[in-house]
């Protein structure tokens, strides 16, 4: 399977009646991180939702590695990391358990060495016995991004990671996704937080009712920049 | 079944750290069985014939409420997402999560059956392992069914009361021969029961088999 890590073409999808997606272009290519911007209720979870293989397009394609993703869902979805908006762990078992857990369905190889660095990579080494429940949203945030990364997958699908978490957990969380992107991850990665997306974007876009409205290559993307752009689409002047 | 196997032990390991499904079920089957046994204040002439309707009406109540523990499991922190992203077949969450069920469902069942005998003054030693294989066949035919529908209930906002109504009529052909089956079993033997477990069996085989195949339309959007 070889091709940039996912192509979108054409994406729609619709609940019932209303239409949340209505026909979304966008690549990821390798190494490059990706940063969707838009505001609640644009479609980026549902678009997320649908690169992650976790919900079907109504229209259109969606390629991941070359392979068109609803022919060999289950191959593919060993190169994908997906963190949603919530954790995707067992409050009742440790971080370590957790992780050990998923590492069997991923059959990650040499999982006790592999869950220890990560836990050690996320901060989570001292506390990584202790039980989920106990951990507060900083310390689930970054277990869940080391359970996406647990299967060394090649894309990763972020939505919201930083959300509601405090200044120096959004500044690690930053740290550790520019460590990403350096060791060749492609990254998708939906925020709200313009400042913090702009230095660590290869590329932007924004997404509105349900459409790519605007779309940025990341060089001298400042925050202003982007904010203005933001603004207009959301205003609809753009 | 490799898949299935890891979801079982982590169910089963969740439910022995918390023991919240558990304890629940237990007591509330205990609660069953003693209410339904002294309202009746049965002679032994009828208490085989009360006896099953006291089992499968515990079994069924228990059950329901254990099947929508082991589905708020995976609701919570959204853990099916963790789950539905893994390169496995979605029809091997439902084989974890069936085995799960069944097991949680034997642990009542071992509780609730030497009880009902017990309030009853049946002795229920010489029937042993035909009623064990009843219970097992009943058990099976009921979690086949109820994790599908405990999937699908967890999807939707009233899913306390959607989950008995979606289930419960479609129990019924388990119920009727699960209830003639036990009491074949407590007045005749094994072989009286036969057809009830014809029943039982197909029943089974049915459900098992439709899970398995609707499983990965059930959860995913």
């Amino acid at each position: 399977m070889v091709g940039p890590p996912l192509r979108a073409e054409g994406l729609a999808r619709r609940f019932g009646g209303m239409t949340v997606l209505a026909g979304v272009d966008l690549a990821l290519e390798t190494g490059e991180t990706v940063v969707l911007l838009g505001p609640n209720g644009a479609g980026k979870t549902t678009l997320l939702r649908i690169l992650a293989l976790l919900l079907a397009p109504t229209d259109g394609r969606l390629l991941l590695f070359g392979s068109d993703a609803a022919r060999a869902p289950a191959a593919l979805r060993r190169r994908i990391g997906y963190v949603g908006h919530e954790i995707s762990c067992y409050p009742e078992l440790s971080a370590a358990e957790n992780l050990a857990f998923y590492a069997r369905l991923f059959r990650v190889s040499e999982a006790p060495g592999r869950i220890a660095r990560l836990l050690a990579w996320a901060g989570l080494d001292g506390t990584g016995r202790r039980p989920v429940r106990t951990y507060s949203r900083g310390m689930g945030q970054r277990l869940a991004l080391a359970r996406a990364l647990l299967h060394e997958p090649d894309v990763l699908i972020l939505d919201e990671p930083v959300s509601g978490l405090d200044p120096d957990a959004v500044e690690r969380l930053q740290q550790q996704l520019l460590e990403l992107r350096a060791a060749g991850h492609s990254t998708l990665l939906a925020t709200h937080d313009v400042e913090r997306a702009a230095p660590i974007a290869s590329r932007l876009a924004i997404l509105h009712r349900g459409r790519i409205a605007w779309a940025h290559d990341g060089r001298g993307a400042d925050a202003a920049v982007i904010v203005a752009a933001y603004r207009a689409v959301v205003a609809g002047s753009a | 079944m490799r898949d299935a196997l890891v979801i079982l032990a982590k169910d089963l390991r969740i439910e022995w750290r918390t023991r919240e499904g558990l304890s629940s079920v237990l007591v509330l089957g205990v609660l069953l069985v003693v209410v339904l046994t002294i309202a009746q204040d049965p002679s032994p002439e009828t208490a085989p014939t009360l006896a099953p309707g006291v089992l499968w009406a515990a079994f069924v109540l228990t059950g329901m409420l254990g099947v929508q523990r082991a589905f708020v499991l995976e609701r919570e922190n959204d853990c099916l997402a963790g789950l539905l992203t893994a390169p496995l077949d979605p029809a091997a969450i439902y084989a974890g999560k069936l085995a799960s069920n069944v097991v949680l469902l034997g642990v009542t069942q071992a509780v609730v059956v030497p009880l009902t005998g017990l309030f009853l003054h049946l002795d229920l030693v010489p029937r042993l392992p035909a009623l064990l294989l009843v219970c097992l066949l009943g058990n099976v035919g009921f979690a086949s069914l109820a994790t599908l529908f405990g999937a699908l209930a967890i999807r939707v906002r009233a899913r306390e009361i959607m989950l008995p109504l979606l289930l419960l009529p479609l129990l019924v052909p388990l119920l009727i021969g699960a209830v003639q089956a036990t009491r074949a079993v407590l007045v005749g033997g094994l072989a009286a029961a036969s057809s009830g477990l014809g029943v039982l069996a197909a029943f089974d085989v049915i459900f098992a088999v439709a899970g398995w195949l609707l499983f990965a339309y059930v959860v995913r959007d």
